[in-house]
């Protein structure tokens, strides 16, 4: 099985960025998805930045390098962003807008469906197959049994089935907005941020009012509070034919927790228990640990 | 502009028409519809008998079959759209590539407008499904501001329908899972947010609360409104803050926004709640007719009558309404 590095979902510094991605190279990943995927208003680096990035990157390593789209276009400007990403000659695009799709297919480009493409059913991933789809990383709310019964029903229809990829560890993005929750938090308007979310690498934590942490505010994405982690149900995954793992970026130990997935796939036996969440995999509410309420 | 009326039953039907809608939406009774709650929705039987009354009145029916089809439930979606092409409805509402391609292969004459749930922001999102499956509408997400829906307009493929009352979803529709993170139900496969069955109201000595799953969405103390506990629009803590940290509770509310609306091209203004009572679709519809109808009759003089806002405020939620993202300090 492949494992793949997601774009980062924070709003890091330029430096933040390049040092994370050089640490990167160095790490045993078959795929590197990059570039800004939530907020067209975060500039650290600039399109040209992300694909000059995304190139150095791939004379520097063996991973295979994607350029990710953002996930909610709403302005003129940032559709013609989006154009220009899909237009830069020579990477793959992880397109996480239909607007991206629509793009792509237009110039019969190959490319990736990313997590925030609506795709549930064999003949919904049969359409955008047709329009150039090669990898697929499912919606994160999706089960193993929902995927289960999509190849089975890719089976009896006789579709073939792009790559899939799971979105296997990580802050898990569950909701997008015209909203800036961060501004509001800090009370600014939103188009007068000041890029407060870069005072918070990892996000900031959304607590209820007994101190349950629920969720993770990233700008105008809502994340979960836990860590999404699937490394126990590796030989499951790997026995039903998922192809690559998804690691999504946190701002600290990124090499450990490549660490752990890369000695599985050697081989290790994965641990039974894990730190994080894992409802969603086991058709759970995505915020349980299924394994500590016994629902295992 | 039409006006596009809700109906969770044949009685809020039959309000919608008799207030004036130009078209009414609803949907089968089970989770192809993106309304699906308990005691909600058509049987076959009454949906026949609420097209008589459509058709009788020059009106439009439209069917939502607007959730994304689960893969071993195929059949129930594949079913849902042969009823609503069978039944001669004006339109099937859907946001499934798949059920979309269905649709449009198994009945080509089948009238089909992009549902909200679709997740179309932008004018190339739509004409992907304008041209892979023929879309003749689309309804936008309420995320973008008025000039957002402009441009979107003016470079769309087919016409715009856009949320003018309502219950107000912030997040982008069809990209949210707050609530199958927390429940295990999600918009998007069940049909539901926050359901009902995982809510729970309690006394406690100091205040009441409210629970989704046993997550507290609120406290209330006596004497303040309680909201229902949706993920969205409870009061959390962040950076030690106790607030709406999503949102208000607050219901969408356009009626000062006609002249604009039209002024961009919308063609269409949908009110939500398939959810509300006839009651409440009497209410809205017979003040969004008389607002519309006024408009039409002198464009130029368009005001917004004091009543007809007093009227909506009683049925919103919170007794609070906004411009949503509509307004500009949201952008």
């Amino acid at each position: 099985m492949k494992l793949t590095l997601g774009p980062i979902l924070f709003y890091w510094s330029r430096e933040a960025i390049i040092d994370f991605y050089a640490d990167m190279a160095t790490q045993p990943l078959d795929v590197i998805y990059l570039g800004e995927t939530v907020c067209a208003k975060r500039r650290a680096l600039s399109l040209d930045d992300w694909l000059g990035l995304a190139r150095d990157l791939r004379e520097a390593c063996d991973a295979e390098v994607v350029v990710s789209g953002l996930a909610l276009i709403e302005a003129a400007s940032e559709l013609s962003s989006l154009r220009r990403l899909c237009d830069n000659g020579d990477l793959l695009v992880e397109a996480n807008d239909m607007a991206a799709v629509q793009f792509l297919s237009e110039r019969k480009l190959p490319f990736v469906g990313g997590p925030s493409l609506n795709l549930y059913n064999a003949f919904a991933v049969a359409e955008l197959m047709n329009a150039g789809m090669l990898r697929w990383v499912p919606p994160v709310e999706c089960s193993q049994a929902l995927l289960e019964h999509l190849q089975q029903q890719a089976r009896d229809q006789a579709l073939s089935l792009p790559e899939l990829e799971v979105f296997a560890w990580g802050y898990l993005p569950l909701a997008y907005s015209a909203r800036c929750f961060t501004a509001r938090a800090e009370n600014r308007p939103k188009d007068d941020c000041g890029f407060i979310c870069q005072h918070y690498p990892e996000g900031i934590p959304l607590l209820t009012q007994e101190g349950q942490p629920l969720f993770t505010l990233n700008g105008i994405q809502t994340m979960s509070a836990g860590v999404c982690n699937l490394l126990a149900e590796y030989p499951k995954m790997r026995t039903m034919g998922v192809d690559a793992l998804r690691l999504s970026p946190r701002a600290t130990d990124m090499g450990e927790v490549i660490a752990q997935f890369q000695a599985v796939r050697q081989g290790q036996q994965p641990p039974v228990l894990v730190d994080g969440c894992n409802g969603y995999w086991h058709g759970q509410p995505g915020m349980l640990r299924v394994e500590e309420v016994g629902l295992c | 502009m039409q006006l596009v009326c809700p109906a969770g039953s044949l009685p809020a039907l039959k309000a919608a028409v008799r207030q004036g809608a130009d078209a009414v939406y609803t949907g089968f009774r089970d989770d192809t519809n993106a309304r699906h709650f308990a005691g909600l929705n058509f049987t076959e039987k009454q949906l026949q008998s609420g097209l008589e009354l459509i058709r009788r009145e020059g009106r439009q029916l439209y069917i939502a079959v607007n959730t994304y089809a689960l893969p071993d439930g195929w059949p129930r979606w594949q079913r849902a759209v042969d009823q609503a092409a069978d039944l001669g409805v004006d339109a099937l509402i859907a946001a499934d590539p798949g059920v979309l391609a269905y649709a449009s292969r198994r009945h080509p004459a089948l009238r089909l407008h992009l549902s909200v749930q679709g997740s179309a922001t932008n004018a190339a999102a739509l004409t992907f499904y304008h041209e892979r499956y023929g879309i003749q509408r689309a309804v936008l997400p309420r995320v973008l501001s008025l000039a957002q829906v402009r441009q979107v307009a003016a470079g769309s493929p087919v016409p715009i329908e856009v949320f003018a009352f309502g219950s107000l979803c912030i997040m982008a529709e069809g990209r949210c899972h707050l609530s199958s993170y927390v429940t295990g139900q999600s918009p998007n496969l069940c049909g539901v947010c926050s359901p009902a069955s995982a809510v729970r109201w309690t006394q406690e000595p100091e205040a009441l609360s409210s629970r989704l799953n046993e997550v507290l969405i609120d406290r209330y103390v006596e004497g303040e409104a309680a909201g229902y506990p949706t993920l969205c629009k409870g009061r959390f803590m962040v950076n030690g803050k106790r607030f709406h940290a999503l949102e208000e509770p607050t219901s969408l509310n356009t009626l000062a926004l006609i002249p604009e609306l039209d002024a961009v091209g919308v063609v269409a203004v949908k009110v939500e709640g398939r959810q509300r009572s006839p009651a409440y679709v009497e209410q809205v519809a017979r003040v969004w007719r008389q607002a519309l109808d006024s408009y039409a009759r002198a464009p130029d003089r368009f005001a917004v009558e004091a009543g007809w806002n007093q009227a909506l405020a009683s049925v919103s939620e919170g007794s609070q309404t906004t411009l949503g993202a509509y307004h500009r300090a949201w952008q």
